[in-house]
Parts: structure tokens; C-alpha cells; sequence
């Protein structure tokens, strides 16, 4: 009697044709590669963010490393002199003293200028974004899923259209490390400016602040601190996603993780993991002690 | 002229307002209207003057549609039909620049919940209407400056606002308010969130200012001893349309209806009336005409034990007792002026009832209220205060 049922079902699912999603996907790649007139968008991207990580990988490197450490030691102190938290200063001298020691200092700076990069291309196109939606209920009802779907989408498919609109390299893996590390500034950007307390832009609105006076005067400054808690967390997300981009060919700490895998080298392994440690730890610090205290309304 | 004119104006919150509009215009309720259309009416058809220079309290409960209308004033709310003419111009019909310019110039607004804005400090707080006008920094941080003096925040012009206390972050959006020197002033609740002695103070200020200023003030409160404080005319509002509008006194004394009158019954009377409302008429004799006899057989027939003595022109020369006269009958006297006594508790018209309270109780006699002129206008008894605190009728005054 039940066997005849579960034939039943099967012989239903039979009818269900098979959706060529995959197949789709794959042809509409294909169409914006070969399309006429998208050739010189991909070639202009490629060209500046290939132009950014080479201006800022060379900058670093020009300056000697211990320069730098200190630069930033520098930096790191005069961000916690009011609040007395020197652990910062103490943490990016000895944490970067230690990668130098370990001869990563070349990677780390090429992977410093991709997540800075990243990080950049995600403010400038996330932060209006973000900005759009709040004021706009469509915008957001029609973003919001964008991002739940670039954000849980597995991180490594981002690389098959990389590498096909932008070969290998450096810049495939800013790409993919921008659409992987965007949607939380975008997110909170929107977050920020949609919590602004209602009295507070009726305050704006009645002394007759037009619409860009109030989103500079008041809801951008008001929302500061959410959008800094969001960019922080796309540094996070770019920074996790350099070990994924050296799949594509991409060069700086996270190669020498992918070879240390490949290698089963555990040594190699456990230097190049804690220096992403301790640059992750350093940019975290650095973004948080940014990010003055919240005032209360 | 009236400074602000408001006919008929109506707010229907959601979409397709016309059948509810015109349901109102049926004089449907409120509840009728969200039955049938699932609508809330915000503010029902309101027609309202309001005069320059006064203070005027719009009053109601929650949900009574009070801090709606304050914002159709100004337009936060579009409103959904009606006008509101402001000098003659209907800001319901005007365009983003031309509401802009009058939002900036002619009308400002304080908040309940203050409304300030916390990155800021407290100058640039005040200094931001003329900064979204485009005036430049040292004549705004000038303005800024002196509008903090006004309501007495010198001195702590570059600290911020969560570094304040309640009562002093309301001076603050006070200050922002008074800096734009617009000619009307919104005062949403403004008082509502501080302590009871805070708000009198603020009260009081206000008032203080105000005789300086004379600004035309629209106070949104749900407080009726806030209204009869500080209000010239209070117009009480329920479900979105208004019940009456008229003197504190009107208020108080001529209740348009139940809803009305059960809000003024817990009302502070001693504070609202005067001596010229519970005086009654006092007998009297006139030094001038009137001997020793005629004066005792008043006290006999009025059943009392003294009287006020006044002369042709009503002036009030003293008080005679029945002791004394009585002694004066008996020596056969003519006159009463060697018995007046000076000493008499006066007050004068307008003097508050809670005043009279203490006045009565160190007294044995009824206390005398006379005019500028020193003319006797009445009598003070002490039982007609405490029938008037009881809620029984006053005199009205005209």
C-alpha cells in the first residue's frame, strides 16, 4: 500500500523539469564579457584598482619597515592618549616587529594595500548606498535581499566571475573582496541614518534645513558611529577573504597560508596565519579607537 | 488682525482620504470613520484664531490630535485639507522654498523630548537655524550667544548637551528657538518631561520673556494648571476636533460640555480665582451720614458684630464694632468717627484666592476688597472661599 504512494511521488517529481539556473547564470556572464561596450567599464576597473593597490603597495614599501612601525605606533598612540587604553601602541609595535622578523613584511604590505583597497571602493559605493535606502522604502525593500544574498552566497563562487571579467591576480581578488565585505556598510549605514530619533530631525525639518543640510548637519554626523561599526566590520570581512583570493592567483599573506595548505606545511602554515592574526587584531583596534564615545541625545 | 488663522483644517492619516474627508464633513465621530474606512483622524475640521502676541494653549489628553496640529502649524504634518494663513499667506498651498523661508524667519519650534542635537555643543545647538540660513559664523555665534544669555545658559555655551540637566537642555532648545527671532513660537509639550519644580520655573520664565518679547506662542500641554497658568486664551481639544476655546476663566466657569467640565474638576481653584469672584456685598454705614443707631440696627439685622464704614464716595474709611457703638448709643452720641477703627485687612480686586486663605485666618473680620481708588468693592467671607474650592459657583467677571 505505502510503496505504491512513494511511486506515486516519484512518478509526480518525474513531470518537475530541471531549472537551468546554473546554465543562466553562465551565458549571462558570457554576454557581459563579450558585450560591446562593456569592455572599456571592466578595462577602467581593472585599471584603477589595479592603479590603487600598485600606488599604495609602493608607498608602503618604500618607506623602511621600521619607519613605518613606529608611523604607526605614532598614530596608534595619539588615537588612545585621552582614553588611556595603550595597549594599542604597545600591540601594533611589537605585533609588526614580529612580522618583520618572520620576513612577512612584503606580504603584509601588498595585503594591507588590498584590504585597504577593499575597504575604500566598499566605503565609496556602500556608504551612499546605505544612505539611498534610508530614505527611500523601495530602495531598500529591493537592496536589502542583494545584500543577504552577496553576504551568504560562499565566498569562493565570487571567484569564477572574478577571474573571467578580470583575469588573475590582484584585482579579481578586491573585487571579490568587495562584494563579499560591502553589505555591512551598507547595512548599518542605512541603520544609522534610519535611527536618528524622530524629534531630533523634526528639529531639522523645523528650522527649515533643506534635505542635504539635514542629511550633513544632522543625520550623517548623528550616524557616524553605526557606519564606522559597519566599515570596521567590512575590514573584517575583506581581511577574512585574502587566504580565499589567493585561490585566483592573488599575492600577500594569504598565498603563503593557500601553499602552506597545499604543502601540509605546518611551520609556514602557523607564521603566515598568526601574522593575518595580529594585522587583523591591529586594523580592528585601530578602526574601534577611531570611533569617538556616543553621545546621548 | 489675527496672526494666524486656521480654517477647517483636517488631517486623515493613510491612503485614500477623500471618503473619510467626506464623512467628516457629515460630522461623523472619529470612531465612525475608522470603523468604516480604517482611517485615523488626526485633527478634525479645526477653525481657530490665533492673535498676535498672546499666549495660546492648545489642551487635550492623549490622542487628542494636539501634537498633530501644532505640526500642521508648521507643516512637519501636511496637512490633508484646510488652510492655515499666517500673515495672510496660506502655508498649506505653498512650495518646499517658500515653506523653508518661513520655517527659517517667521516660526520656530521647542520640542518635548528637546530635540537637540547631541554631536553639537550647546552654541553651535543654537546657532544651527541661522546656519542652515547661510549667515556667517561670527554674526550667528553673536546671535547664539545672546539668546543663551536670554534664557540664562551663559557660560556653559562649549559644553554638550548629555553634560546638561533636563530643565537646562530645554533652556538650550529654548535659546535655539528665540535665536532665529521668529514671530511665532511652537512649544510642543515643552515643559512635559521635567520635574514639577523645574517646570514652574520654566513657566515663570517663559512668562518673564514673554512680557518682554511678545512673541505669538502656540503651548501644546495635556496639563490644565500648566494652561491656566500660562495661557491668555487655551482652546481644549478631543478626538482630533475642539471643544471650546476661551479664557481660563471661561474655562473654568462656563464648561462647553461634560468632557470639559470633568477635566476642570480637579483643578486648583485658589489659583485661578481672585478675590473679585468670591467677594460678596458687604453692609456699610456712611461716616458722613449715618449716626450710632443706624449703624447697630444694620449689625442687628444683618446678624453681625462689626461694619465697614465708607463715606459719599463709597471710599473705605475704617470698620466699627457692636461694643463700641453699642457704648456710643448709650452716651447718645451722633457720630461714629471716634469709634473707627483703621486697622482692616484689605486686598484688592485681582489678589489671588490661596492668598486670601492665609489672610482670612488671622482675621476676625471679613476682609475688605477695594479698587485702585480705595473704593470698598466687596467683602471676603471666609466661607465663600471654601464653597468656591468646593466647585460651587463664583461670581463672573466681566
Amino acid at each position: 500500500m505505502s510503496e505504491t504512494i512513494y511511486d506515486w511521488f516519484d512518478a509526480i517529481l518525474d513531470f518537475l523539469p530541471r531549472l537551468p539556473v546554473g546554465t543562466w547564470a553562465e551565458n549571462f556572464v558570457d554576454w557581459l564579457r563579450n558585450a560591446e561596450g562593456f569592455e572599456f567599464i571592466f578595462e577602467g576597473i581593472r585599471n584603477s584598482v589595479g592603479w590603487t593597490t600598485g600606488v599604495l603597495n609602493s608607498f608602503f614599501g618604500l618607506i623602511p619597515p621600521i619607519v613605518l612601525i613606529l608611523i604607526l605606533t605614532v598614530i596608534g598612540y595619539m588615537l588612545v592618549r585621552k582614553t588611556g587604553k595603550f595597549g594599542l601602541p604597545i600591540l601594533i609595535f611589537f605585533g609588526l616587529l614580529f612580522i618583520e622578523s618572520i620576513d612577512y613584511w612584503d606580504d603584509l604590505i601588498l595585503t594591507l594595500s588590498l584590504v585597504i583597497t577593499a575597504t575604500l571602493i566598499s566605503v565609496i559605493i556602500g556608504v551612499p548606498a546605505g544612505i539611498w535606502m534610508a530614505k527611500n522604502d523601495v530602495v531598500r525593500n529591493i537592496v536589502t535581499p542583494i545584500l543577504d544574498f552577496m553576504q551568504t552566497m560562499p565566498a569562493f563562487v565570487y571567484l569564477i566571475p572574478a577571474v573571467a571579467f578580470f583575469s588573475i591576480g590582484i584585482v579579481p581578488g578586491v573585487i571579490a573582496s568587495v562584494i563579499f565585505a560591502m553589505p555591512p556598510t551598507v547595512r548599518l549605514t542605512n541603520l544609522g541614518i534610519r535611527q536618528v530619533p524622530k524629534e531630533t530631525i523634526e528639529a531639522s525639518d523645523a528650522f527649515g534645513s533643506t534635505s542635504n543640510q539635514k542629511l550633513f548637519k544632522v543625520q550623517l554626523p548623528m550616524a557616524k558611529v553605526t557606519i564606522m561599526a559597519g566599515v570596521n566590520q567590512t575590514i573584517m570581512l575583506a581581511l577574512s577573504m585574502v587566504v580565499i583570493a589567493a585561490m585566483i592567483g592573488t599575492d600577500g599573506i594569504g598565498r603563503q597560508v593557500y601553499y602552506a595548505v597545499g604543502r601540509n606545511d605546518m611551520a609556514m602554515g602557523f607564521e603566515a596565519g598568526i601574522s593575518l592574526v595580529i594585522l587583523a587584531i591591529i586594523l580592528d583596534r585601530l578602526t574601534q579607537a577611531l570611533n569617538p564615545e556616543k553621545r546621548q541625545a | 488682525m489675527a496672526k494666524i488663522e486656521v480654517r477647517n483644517l483636517s488631517k486623515i492619516f493613510g491612503k485614500r482620504t477623500k471618503p473619510a474627508l467626506e464623512m467628516l464633513k457629515e460630522k461623523k465621530s472619529k470612531d465612525e470613520i475608522l470603523k468604516e474606512t480604517g482611517l485615523t483622524v488626526g485633527v478634525n475640521r479645526a477653525t481657530f484664531d490665533v492673535n498676535e502676541a498672546e499666549v495660546f494653549v492648545i489642551m487635550g489628553l492623549s490622542g487628542s490630535g494636539k501634537s498633530t496640529l501644532v505640526r500642521l502649524l508648521n507643516r512637519l504634518i501636511d496637512p490633508t485639507e484646510g488652510q492655515i494663513q499666517i500673515d495672510g499667506d496660506d502655508l498649506a498651498k505653498m512650495d518646499d522654498s517658500a515653506l523653508r523661508e518661513v520655517r527659517r524667519k517667521k516660526m520656530s519650534m521647542v520640542f518635548q523630548k528637546f530635540g537637540l542635537f547631541p554631536f553639537r555643543t550647546i552654541v553651535s545647538n543654537v546657532e544651527y537655524g541661522l546656519e542652515v540660513q547661510g549667515m556667517p559664523k561670527e554674526e550667528r555665534r553673536q546671535k547664539a550667544l545672546e539668546s543663551l544669555k536670554l534664557v540664562g545658559l551663559e557660560g556653559y555655551e562649549d559644553q554638550y548637551p548629555d553634560q546638561l540637566s533636563g530643565g537646562m537642555q530645554q533652556r538650550v532648545g529654548l535659546a535655539r528657538a528665540l535665536a532665529n527671532d521668529p514671530d511665532v513660537l511652537l512649544m510642543d509639550e515643552a515643559f512635559s518631561a521635567l520635574d514639577p519644580l523645574i517646570r514652574k520655573d520654566m513657566q515663570d520664565e517663559l512668562l518673564d520673556l514673554q512680557a518682554s518679547m511678545q512673541k505669538t506662542i502656540i503651548f501644546i500641554t495635556h496639563d490644565l494648571d500648566e494652561a491656566l497658568r500660562i495661557g491668555d486664551r487655551i482652546m481644549i481639544m478631543k478626538d482630533g476636533a475642539i471643544v471650546q476655546i476661551g479664557t481660563p476663566e471661561d474655562i473654568l466657569m462656563h464648561p462647553a460640555d461634560d468632557y470639559v467640565a470633568r477635566f476642570v474638576e480637579d483643578v486648583d481653584r485658589s489659583k485661578v480665582y481672585t478675590a473679585e469672584h468670591i467677594m460678596t456685598r458687604p453692609e456699610t454705614v456712611n461716616a458722613e451720614k449715618d449716626g450710632p443707631r443706624v449703624a447697630l440696627q444694620r449689625m442687628r439685622d444683618a446678624n453681625i458684630s462689626s461694619v465697614y464704614v465708607v463715606n459719599r464716595s463709597r471710599e473705605l474709611q475704617g470698620i466699627v464694632h457692636a461694643p463700641d457703638i453699642a457704648d456710643a448709643v448709650k452716651r447718645e452720641e451722633r457720630d461714629i468717627t471716634p469709634y473707627l477703627q483703621n486697622e482692616v485687612p484689605t486686598c484688592s480686586l485681582d489678589t489671588p484666592m490661596h492668598d486670601l486663605f492665609e489672610m482670612t485666618s488671622s482675621s476676625t473680620v471679613p476682609i475688605a476688597v477695594t479698587s485702585e481708588s480705595g473704593k470698598l468693592e466687596g467683602i471676603v467671607i471666609r466661607s465663600k472661599i471654601l464653597s468656591a474650592l468646593s466647585g460651587k459657583e463664583v461670581n463672573s467677571v466681566e
